[in-house]
């Protein structure tokens, strides 16, 4: 699905990540964890198309990122979900229409996808909020809608940075069994997280790969987790 | 976004419009207003360069070809040669190449010409007023240079007029003035599309939080840039459809052309000239789709 290959990052100025190398393959749950400034966001920006690797192959989908058109990326967008921290969506829109958002830019409006925006909203728990404005919402409701909006598109891979950053434990722990809930419909996962008692909290669900950046590079944690 | 055949398949989305695609970028209040109420004082005003450049034409033509087809001999003798030089020069100009008619003005003529000045009581037959003869030219008209050659043997009182010495710098300045008016035209549509493209990028500004969400869900360029393009096209179109029309109905009132008031009341539109306007807010809303297209363009070529 992703793959990288020998990837470096730098910001200029010395390098963020050297020689990074990863797969996601489908169906695939990863933990990618480190200290803050480590470089977590970027490397999931990577993932994404949002940053070009200074060095090395970066393949989205078997593509490889350099020779892909902006076009090009829209489209590799709709099929990776993407949730961040800090989520931002279109505050004049309600979250029922922010959440059918990717549908409503890839002109798949009338999708059957759509017909299960209700259903959609009710598993992330937002039913009653479906025409609330996003400036409305609590953190954790943000979060879900999030969810709820990086997956409407039925995507292959789901991205998450922080997402449990500013929401209490609770919340985190329902939007974590969101996250296992699409992985064992077969989505790769990929959360980023500084949140040590999350990973372990997750790992008695799922079979689940913890990746640790330190020194700039990437390595496997162990069982220590 | 290709040209040519993008371009087309662009305006039909446009004109269809895509009412989605127009909801994902926040409605702005005042600087839409400002776009229109600019493209409306842009077509009011290029009303006017264009009835200007009309009205220099029309001026310039009428003055070339009424004038070009007459000249005047005067005949400057004592009382008692007059009428022998007068017969004299119309003989000449029977044989003369290009002359269609030639004849000279009845004493009744020269005094009606010459009223406005001395009154109608004025007793021509005892003053020496030189005897006028009108001629009009056919074909290529005449050769003065060769005319007044023979006058000069002949007639020696004779003096031609070809008018090309005062009609020419007045159909210079008419051919200037209508020069002008294009270019003011051109630099008027050069304003709106600064304009727009001032509009255009700031919109795109106040809204870059709006295009990385859409960017990040996967909205390709076009269809984040279309949303500004529809909105900016149709601000214009709105705005100088009503510039024009009010200055349409401006040149209308205007008091209607006279011999009295001459040129400045023949400012205006004649006949079919009357549509050339409606091509006015068609190309501001064309130049206001090309300068938010590329300015749309440039700022998410910036972004990822």
């Amino acid at each position: 699905m992703i793959e990288l290959e020998n990837v470096a990052y730098s910001y200029g100025g010395g390098e963020l990540l050297s020689d990074i190398s990863l797969k996601l393959a489908p169906g695939s749950f990863h933990f990618l964890t480190g200290p803050s400034g480590a470089g977590k966001t970027t490397l999931l920006k990577l993932c994404y198309g949002a940053l070009l690797p200074t060095a090395g192959y970066v393949r989205l989908f078997d593509a490889d990122v350099r020779g892909l058109g902006r076009d090009d990326i829209a489209a590799v967008r709709r099929r990776v979900g993407v949730v961040h921290q800090d989520v931002q969506f279109l505050d004049h829109l309600s979250v029922s229409e922010n959440v059918s958002l990717p549908l409503m830019v890839s002109g798949r409006q009338d999708d059957a996808a759509g017909n299960d925006l209700g259903e959609l909203l009710s598993w992330v728990g937002l039913t009653n909020r479906a025409d609330a404005m996003p400036p409305e919402l609590s953190g954790g409701e943000r979060q879900r809608a999030a969810v709820a909006r990086a997956v409407i598109m039925s995507p292959d891979v789901v991205l998450a940075d922080e997402p449990t950053g500013n929401i209490d434990w609770e919340m985190s722990q329902r939007l974590l069994r969101l996250l296992i809930e699409l992985n064992k419909m077969g989505k790769t996962v990929l959360i980023a997280t500084h949140d040590l008692s999350l990973i372990r909290a997750t790992k008695a669900h799922v079979q689940a790969r913890v990746l640790r950046i330190a020194n700039r590079r990437i390595q496997l944690a162990g069982a220590d987790l | 976004m290709k040209l040519g055949g993008g371009i087309l398949q662009h305006l039909r989305a446009l004109i269809a419009g895509d009412r989605q695609a127009d909801r994902v970028v926040p409605p702005s209040g005042f600087t839409a207003q400002l776009t229109i109420f600019v493209a409306g004082a842009m077509a009011f005003l290029a009303v006017f360069a264009l009835a200007l450049s009309l009205a220099a034409g029309r001026l310039a033509e009428r003055w070339g070809d009424e004038l070009a087809q007459s000249a005047t001999i005067r005949i400057v003798a004592p009382l008692d040669q007059r009428q022998a030089q007068t017969e004299a020069a119309l003989r000449i100009l029977e044989t003369t190449a290009g002359v269609a008619t030639a004849r000279a003005l009845t004493d009744e003529e020269q005094q009606a010409l010459l009223a406005p000045w001395f009154g109608p009581d004025l007793a021509l037959d005892t003053l020496p007023v030189p005897r006028l003869i009108e001629v009009i030219e056919e074909g290529d008209g005449i050769d003065p240079v060769g005319l007044r050659l023979r006058l000069s043997a002949e007639v020696p009182g004779a003096v031609l007029d070809d008018h090309g010495r005062w009609r020419a710098p007045l159909v210079q300045a008419a051919d200037r003035l209508r020069l002008l008016g294009w270019l003011s035209i051109v630099l008027i549509g050069a304003a709106v599309a600064a304009m727009v493209t001032l509009a255009a990028s700031a919109a795109l500004a106040a809204n870059a939080q709006v295009i990385a969400v859409l960017r990040l869900v996967g909205a390709q360029d076009d269809y984040i840039a279309q949303a500004f393009i529809r909105r900016f096209t149709l601000r214009t179109l709105a705005g100088a459809a009503v510039g024009t029309l009010l200055g349409v109905l401006a040149v209308a009132l205007l008091p209607s052309a006279s011999d009295v008031g001459g040129f400045l009341t023949g400012l205006g539109f004649q006949g079919a000239h009357w549509l050339l306007p409606i091509v006015i807010p068609l190309l501001a809303a064309g130049v206001a789709f090309a300068a938010t297209r590329a300015a749309a363009r440039r700022t998410l070529r910036g972004l990822t």
